[in-house]
């Protein structure tokens, strides 16, 4: 399935977003994610099914004013 | 007492976390500085990254209430999804909204931020809105829900200070009860008694301090600026004039001719 997490093409077998954070090596509580401009909250990553195409996006903490 | 949407802060400084020569900087600065408030933000981590982690380990560790913003977004959509993303990380419904309106000047882009905070309010968000110093648009921000504003005085990083006295003197006589922190354009403690000296409750500045040649002695002297202003504007200053007046008394001078 061809997806784009950050900003980046990736071809990954990942069923859910569950899957997909795993298959790329996040894992975390201080990770929030969105799929295709919409939050998915963390208790719903390992139910969120993917689609070809979607955009991912991956955020965490980080300095600013 | 000092109060944001019912929180008791004693320090009327607020401190972004950006820019800092180091984390152990940061933390020093933060300390000195004695905010009781700090932006953060999201962004992009990489994958096995623990970036993220590391920065939320160490703001967690200085005991201060946590401001998270949505700089950067330039849409209604972008910052009302990061305000999301922001609740879920942070644990916190307040947020710094930022709907950027143009790119040089990054002055907010002030019909979708009234959308936005609009979106936000109503979804239970506590909305600390970056705005103009627009009479009008603070009505409408109001009107979303809005129960705190905070106006720029200058470009964000650009160190002007206050550069529309008047209009910030305005917004201040206009809002008595509204509490107004300026938010941008601060570029040394003097601007920032200048504005607390006009009556605004507080000051939010990153840029200042953090690009200061010694962060943490600039964040020492921003709080106490901050409160000297404050005081100031509490004691009642006296009003310029254009004739010198005798500062001691003229009855009993003597006369030697």
């Amino acid at each position: 399935m061809k997806l784009t997490v950050n900003g980046e093409a990736h071809e990954v077998a990942a069923a859910t977003l569950a899957d997909l954070l795993a298959a790329l090596d996040y894992e975390g509580d201080w990770l929030a994610t969105a799929v295709n401009s919409d939050l998915v909250h963390k208790a719903k990553r390992a139910e969120f099914r993917l689609s070809d195409g979607d955009r991912i996006e991956i955020l965490s903490p980080m300095q600013g004013g | 007492m000092f109060e944001l949407y019912g929180t008791a802060l004693p320090s009327r400084l607020l401190l972004g976390t950006a820019q800092y020569p180091s984390p152990a900087i940061l933390a020093d600065a933060v300390k000195a500085s004695g905010t009781s408030v700090v932006t953060v933000s999201l962004r992009r981590e990489m994958a096995g990254g623990r970036a993220g982690e590391q920065f939320w380990s160490l703001i967690r560790s200085l005991g201060v209430k946590i401001l998270p913003n949505t700089a950067g977004c330039h849409s209604v959509k972008e910052a009302v999804t990061t305000a999301k993303m922001a609740r879920e990380v942070f644990g916190t419904g307040w947020i710094k909204l930022e709907v950027i309106g143009n790119h040089d000047t990054l002055q907010p882009d002030v019909f979708g931020l009234v959308e936005a905070a609009r979106i936000l309010c109503e979804d239970g968000f506590t909305v600390f809105p970056y705005t103009t110093d627009d009479l009008v648009v603070a009505e409408r921000l109001l009107e979303a829900g809005c129960k705190v504003l905070m106006p720029w005085c200058a470009p964000i990083g650009s160190a002007l200070g206050p550069v529309n006295i008047m209009a910030l003197r305005s917004m201040r006589g206009h809002f008595p009860g509204v509490p107004l922190i300026v938010d941008a354009g601060l570029g040394r403690p003097s601007h920032a008694v200048n504005v607390m000296e006009l009556g605004f409750d507080a000051v939010l500045l990153n840029t200042a301090v953090a690009k200061a040649a010694d962060p943490v002695g600039m964040a020492r002297a921003f709080g106490k600026a901050v409160d000297a202003g404050r005081e100031a504007f509490c004691s009642g200053m006296i009003e310029p004039r254009d004739v010198a007046v005798p500062s001691t008394p003229t009855i009993g001078r003597p006369v030697f001719s």
